[in-house]
């Protein structure tokens, strides 16, 4: 008798789980395996966003939104498992925070019409909303980072890179692959001298890259890592006493977790930025209230104005903002995935805006039209304080070389369109 | 009482040497074999197709050829990973190569590829054995994912280095690609799997499987009595590696239909196909699906209850996970180091003779 009160019990609570009508935002995480420490700020900022809508606005459009959280350990299989078991809930928009996984629902999910925001990952030719219509990777790529990097190695050098060496240490998977080709473009450009590392999965083991580096001098080292293989590139670079102040990580390579296990000898390392670092932000006062103490804090909340947590309140943000500008466009609260597309589609983020959320100065303005997925391809270049135990924004936004990247894009998203028989939009 | 083998007699030679030579075990996997067929495929849904039934019946294949390798033959093996790999990646070149020709063929010329990689990677198992093969067959493992990571000719220079699975059809229905139906995805797998079984069973059965096992028992004994270890070794590695092969063209085209061959197909790969074997049962065709489905099923059935039905955060509940299924395992090792095949046998034993058991 007890048993079967239970089993309806759980029946009842299934039944009326998924009914009551919400926002629905999948967060396809990680906070295990080789890449938790990385995953575990994002996702925290990512929950903290929308409970701070719910508590404080009552929702978007007054309709509260439900962050579904997945553990997907950055594990494909596991990615797809995730996306099955909460696409059927009315998944407004994926943000699989993984390249891989990117790349495999890519595919998927313009076939179930449901978008993907690859915030600063995935493929960069998604930025071409010409041929991918369901994915955005808004405000920049990786395409725009190697060439935003490039951009302040010539700021550095008064604009003369000539006979330069530069090196690159990438994650050997699709993710640390995806500058390789832009950098080539730039290299010829330019006149430096690329040379590429890969680090196998999970990066644990760099010692003979970092003896090639030691060997050749280049003299500037791009990173492209992730996770566990931040950490130890960072030491090793330390080791070798390789002058930090020209070792550059894409913004992946750029949180604490990165850099603090490494001590004092990691000052100076930097890496581009796609927001402002550290919690001087007014949002931070609604956090504390709504949020924090009331103890609505995802995970254990010991990631606040963490980099990849204000990374993860950036993506949120966009996101309630898309759901906002879709609310608008269609007149109705209760959005539906195709719908979120379209607001996607209309971002328009000011600073005026920006400002309003309680976020001034925190990123730079960008909007998305059909054509362009990928915003504005701005990045700055933060620094890392180890005595502070800050980073703190050297340069302004850093505009990529579009003239370089565009060609790029459209060159990728054209044979991806012939090979999947898609007809260009937007006309 | 289950078992009501009254009656049950075999009057010629042919029947006595049936796969199932009981009428109960016989019905029972044609019962399961209608099911699969005639029932599932109508009640399938992306979910069950893409978590649970796809994984399922795909690891199957691999496993029977791990099994044959190592179960039945006797030759420790690190480089399933590897060999998925070829599979995969033969699969996708054949597939962007010649769109015009069946997937079928491509899955199946992908098998014939991996089972030449498999004999090249098999001819040091002539010289060394054991856990000295286990390395040898790792380096294998290291070296195919270095080279479909380093040659872009296999991932036709994509920028990513990722390869995607176009959409092809059998019949006119889609079965790989982004737009395929479950039900499609799911039969396809599954006559694969079928006919695989099927193979596999029949062969290990005959006079190939009686060598293999005759070198596996004791290799100086068998070549004694006549059995050629270079064609019994080279003819396992052969036949394993077709298997791996199909099951890796299978994961990358159908199942995740876009792949990276340093994530799927690394090193862990080949752990957790050797685990399905171990916990199945080695030299064993069932043991080969029951541990194919306790390591795909058991993780997922546990994350459903312990994130959907007791609500526990996701982190915690991939810990436990974790906790659980490694303890499952040891405790397995343990209490039944024969696998779920041998405790199967056991209960059969057991239930044949039941409620009057002498």
């Amino acid at each position: 008798m007890k048993t079967q009160l239970t089993a309806l019990a759980v029946a009842a609570a299934f039944a009326a789980g998924p009914a009551a009508a919400d926002l629905v935002f999948p967060s396809l995480d990680y906070r295990t395996g080789p890449y938790a420490p990385n995953g575990i700020p994002v996702a925290d900022g990512y929950a903290d966003y929308f409970t701070l809508l719910n508590e404080r606005d009552g929702g978007i459009g007054g309709i509260r939104a439900r962050v579904l959280p997945c553990e997907t350990g950055y594990n494909t299989e596991k990615g797809v498992e995730c996306y099955e078991a909460t696409k059927g809930q009315n998944a407004l928009v994926y943000q699989p925070l993984s390249t891989g996984i990117t790349y495999q629902l890519i595919p998927k999910a313009s076939a179930d019409g449901i978008p993907i925001h690859s915030m600063g990952y995935g493929r960069t030719s998604a930025a071409d909303g010409t041929t991918f219509e369901w994915v955005f990777n808004y405000p920049a790529n990786y395409w725009d980072g190697a060439s935003i990097a490039v951009k302040h190695i010539l700021d550095l050098n008064g604009g003369n890179i000539g006979g330069k060496k530069i090196a690159l240490v990438y994650h050997n998977s699709a993710y640390g692959k995806e500058p390789i080709r832009t950098l080539e473009e730039l290299s010829g450009k330019y006149g430096f001298e690329l040379t590429l590392l890969p680090v196998d999965h999970p990066g644990q083991e760099q010692k003979s890259q970092w003896l090639q580096i030691r060997r050749e001098r280049p003299d500037y080292v791009l990173m492209w890592g992730w996770g566990v293989m931040n950490q130890v590139a960072i030491q090793e670079a330390a080791n070798i006493r390789y002058p930090m102040e020209n070792f550059i990580g894409i913004w992946w390579s750029g949180s604490e977790n990165d850099v603090e296990p490494v001590g004092g000898k990691a000052t100076g390392y930097k890496a581009l930025a796609l927001t402002a670092p550290g919690r001087d932000f007014p949002i931070y006062e609604d956090l504390e209230r709504y949020v924090y103490s009331k103890g609505l804090s995802a995970g254990a909340g010991d990631q606040h104005g963490k980099v990849l947590y204000n990374r993860g309140l950036y993506a949120a943000m966009l996101a309630a903002e898309a759901a906002k500008k879709a609310q608008e466009i269609h007149g109705v609260s209760d959005i539906t995935a195709a719908q979120m597309r379209d607001g996607m589609e209309a971002l328009e983020i000011t600073d005026r805006l920006m400002a309003s959320l309680g976020l001034p100065g925190f990123a730079p303005p960008f909007s998305v039209s059909c054509e362009n997925h990928g915003g504005s391809g701005r990045a700055a270049v933060q620094q890392w304080n180890a005595s502070s135990g800050s980073w703190s924004l050297v340069t302004d936004y850093i505009k990529s070389e579009s003239g370089v990247i565009q060609p790029l894009i459209e060159a990728d998203a054209s044979a991806f369109a012939r090979e999947n028989n898609i007809s260009k939009r937007c006309n | 009482m289950i078992y009501r083998e009254a009656g049950d007699f075999k009057t010629n030679y042919r029947e006595d040497g049936r796969t199932f030579p009981i009428r109960f075990d016989r019905w029972a996997y044609f019962a399961t074999l209608a099911v699969a067929f005639l029932v599932v495929p109508f009640v399938i849904n992306d979910y069950w197709a893409n978590a649970v039934l796809l994984p399922f019946l795909i690891y199957a294949i691999a496993t029977l050829g791990l099994n044959i390798l190592t179960g039945y033959c006797g030759q420790v093996s690190l480089g399933t990973g590897g060999f998925m790999a070829v599979g995969a990646y033969a699969c996708y070149k054949l597939m962007t190569g010649f769109p015009d020709v069946n997937i079928v063929f491509h899955v199946i010329l992908a098998g014939g590829i991996t089972a030449a990689v498999g004999v090249l990677f098999g001819l040091p198992s002539l010289r060394i054995k054991g856990f000295y093969l286990a390395v040898a067959t790792l380096a294998a493992q290291f070296f195919l994912v270095w080279l479909f990571n380093r040659v872009g000719w296999f991932y036709n220079y994509s920028a990513s280095g990722q390869i995607n699975a176009p959409t092809r059809t059998v019949f006119g229905v889609e079965v790989t690609g982004p737009t395929t139906s479950a039900w499609a995805t799911y039969l396809f797998c599954l006559v694969f799997v079928v006919i695989c079984a099927w193979l596999a069973r029949n062969m290990t059965r005959g006079s190939l499987g009686r060598k293999w096992m005759a070198i596996r028992d004791m290799d100086i004994a068998a070549e004694i009595i006549g059995v050629n270890p270079l064609g019994a070794k080279l003819t396992a590695f052969a036949v394993s590696s077709f298997f791996v092969g199909i099951s890796g063209a299978l994961f990358f085209a159908v199942y995740l239909g876009a792949v990276e061959v340093g994530e799927v197909f690394g090193i862990q790969k080949s752990f957790l196909v050797l685990f399905m074997i171990i916990i199945g049962g080695l030299g064993s065709i069932l043991g080969s699906f029951a541990g194919a489905a306790f390591l795909v099923l058991l993780p997922v059935f546990l994350k459903n209850v312990l994130t959907g039905t007791l609500g526990w955060p996701t982190d915690l509940a991939a810990h436990i996970e974790f906790m659980i299924v490694g303890a499952l395992i040891c405790a397995f090792l343990i209490f039944e180091p024969h696998g779920l095949a041998q405790l199967w046998r056991l209960t059969k034993e057991k239930l044949r003779t039941w409620p009057f058991p002498y």
